[in-house]
């Protein structure tokens, strides 16, 4: 399981980074796709949508199951990678980089920091599998 | 194998094991006044004999009619190897399978009937059915809901089916999804466009399209899905399968075709029996699969090269997805879609399609005797498939009443559920009505009504 230092995390799997602009990228960890296996669909959020803090806003459908992605803060969706909707196994092959989901804009920058680190991450992917 | 086979020592042996008195114990937590209690209503069981015997007086309650009543469900013939081939060990009993891929043949026959309803309807996909035609229009609208997203309000046709929309009421009401009727056009019998401009840009989900309607009229459907499409809405097409053999199929109409079809599946081979049971179809476009309730069926091979068939897209499903799960109803009507796969399998194109010709020249045909009849006319101008609404001059529910007296079911009364249409009755005449049938009727239809008027002008 990899789970890049300079991401932020959430409780329910999803990871965020911080662009230099503040904008906020968003996608799946490389342990949920995992669990997931392969995936065969992705339904993503229309560009502008309000999004609020753990609330569903995506589904990514795989061959065993469909799961929500929730959003990791309030915020706007600013962009939403379409070619992961043509190739959802790019959730699998590179969750964190051609994997991406969608990107935001959040007012607080409280809210990004009080996102799980790496180590807080794995803490918690390890204390779910046991 | 017993639904319940456990024996008393089963059950004793398992309760010793768990270390509890009695099963009622098992339920103390629910509180008293939550609880069902003894079913009073339900009689006590019966032996095989007696049960048959019931049933057969049951079954001679409904009598032997002359049938000219449509309404929802059609009398047509059912090749006797319908019910031949259903009733076998290998379909009778298969229910959809829980170990889907190791039935085969049920898979099989799965796919053979979405592929049959995809080509009659036009549409991409189907599923593997509903319960019946008024849930699945309801399943049709929240799948509408869920595609567009942005509105939860639907346009509803008054000329759809009224208690089709009745269910569709009472299974959305709750959801926060709106339904807006929509009048009928009184010369046309059909849903005028001028009816809809007063909802352009009114922020809707989708247009629910009846064809043939429920007064049996041929809906504009070209403009209306046009119209739906151009202000954003999704399009349902509610459709009669056997009318599908020679109208233009949903998946045809306008410029994008309809976005969802569903319909009632009892004309495919399922007999009237007392108003079930039947089965709804549904189809749909390749963008909106992922909406559709229900089960589909998918061709592949095997590891040795072998054609073989799998459940596909199950991951929306209630045992995966949950609440979040396209439907709550994740069952089909198994049986009654083997029985219209084989219906269709037999007829092919060509028979449905002279089913469908035979229908509407058979109902045409009554209805010329019929309005030849003084006091009664038809009520609309718009041109038929196999119904026709009819203004009588006198109460319809006599006249049927009179007419049951002859042996003949005569049709169904508007009065209730459209009183704006006055002393008006919907007659319907399939394939099997024979023009001494239609002449039958006429003749009975002609003594009942002239006598009233006799009956009215001797009354001072």
């Amino acid at each position: 399981m990899k789970t890049p230092k300079e991401l932020k995390y959430t409780r329910s799997h999803e990871w965020v980074k911080v662009e230099s602009d503040g904008t906020l990228t968003v996608g799946i960890t490389d342990h949920a796709q995992e669990l997931m296996g392969d995936m065969v669909y992705v339904e993503l959020p229309e560009v502008g949508r309000k999004l609020e803090t753990g609330k569903e806003c995506a589904v990514v459908e795989s061959v065993k199951a469909a799961s929500d992605v929730y959003a990791p803060v309030t915020g706007e969706v600013s962009a939403v990678n379409s070619a992961v909707a043509d190739t959802p196994e790019m959730v699998n092959k590179d969750p964190y980089g051609a994997g991406w989901m969608f990107k935001m804009k959040s007012a607080s920058k409280a809210d990004v920091n009080g996102l799980l680190d790496a180590t807080a991450y794995e803490a918690l992917v390890a204390s779910e599998t046991h | 194998m017993p639904f319940i086979p456990h024996t008393d020592a089963d059950v004793k042996a398992m309760l010793a094991a768990i270390g509890v008195a009695s099963i009622d114990q098992l339920f103390e937590e629910i509180p008293e006044r939550l609880r069902a209690g003894k079913l009073t209503q339900v009689p006590e069981g019966l032996g095989e004999m007696d049960v048959a015997r019931l049933m057969t007086a049951r079954a001679n309650q409904d009598g032997s009619y002359l049938n000219f009543l449509g309404a929802g469900a059609y009398e047509h013939h059912i090749p006797a190897a319908v019910w031949e081939i259903v009733t076998r060990g290998e379909f009778y009993s298969a229910y959809t399978p829980y170990q889907a891929e190791a039935s085969q043949g049920t898979l099989q026959l799965l796919y053979e009937y979405q592929t049959m309803m995809a080509s009659l309807t036009g549409m991409d996909v189907s599923n593997a059915s509903l319960y019946e035609g008024a849930s699945g229009l309801a399943e049709a609208v929240l799948m509408a809901v869920r595609a567009h997203k942005k509105s939860r309000r639907v346009l509803m046709p008054q000329t759809v089916h009224p208690v089709y929309r009745q269910v569709v009421h009472a299974i959305v009401k709750n959801q926060a999804i709106e339904l807006v009727e929509l009048p009928h056009d009184p010369k046309g019998g059909h849903t005028a466009l001028d009816a809809l401009k007063a909802h352009a840009s009114g922020d809707f989900a989708a247009l629910v399209i009846p064809q043939p309607n429920f007064f049996g009229v041929l809906e504009e459907v070209d403009v209306l899905t046009d119209w739906a499409h151009a202000n954003h809405m999704l399009v349902i097409g509610l459709v009669n399968p056997t009318a599908l053999a020679i109208l233009t199929p949903p998946g045809a109409w306008g410029t994008k075709g309809a976005d969802i079809a569903v319909g009632e599946g009892q004309p495919l081979g399922a007999p009237l029996s007392s108003g079930g049971p039947y089965f709804g179809f549904m189809c749909c476009k390749q963008a909106l699969v992922r909406q559709m309730p229900g089960r589909i069926i998918g061709a592949t091979l095997d590891k040795d090269g072998k054609r073989g068939y799998t459940l596909t897209l199950q991951a929306r499903e209630q045992h995966i997805r949950r609440s979040k799960a396209t439907s709550n109803i994740c069952t089909n009507q198994g049986l009654v879609v083997t029985a219209a796969t084989i219906y269709m399998a037999l007829l092919g194109p060509e028979g449905l399609e002279r089913v469908a010709a035979t229908s509407h020249a058979n109902t045409l045909a009554l209805v010329e005797k019929l309005t030849a009849i003084k006091g009664v006319t038809r009520i609309f101008n718009r041109p038929v498939f196999h119904e026709t609404a009819l203004r009588l001059d006198m109460p319809v529910s006599d006249v049927l009443r009179a007419l049951e007296a002859q042996g003949i079911v005569g049709g169904y009364d508007l009065s209730g559920h459209y009183p704006q249409l006055g002393q008006a009755l919907l007659v319907c005449a399939t394939e099997t009505r024979t023009p001494e049938d239609i002449a039958q009727y006429a003749f009975h239809l002609e003594r009942i009504v002239s006598k009233r008027q006799l009956e009215t002008r001797r009354a001072p």
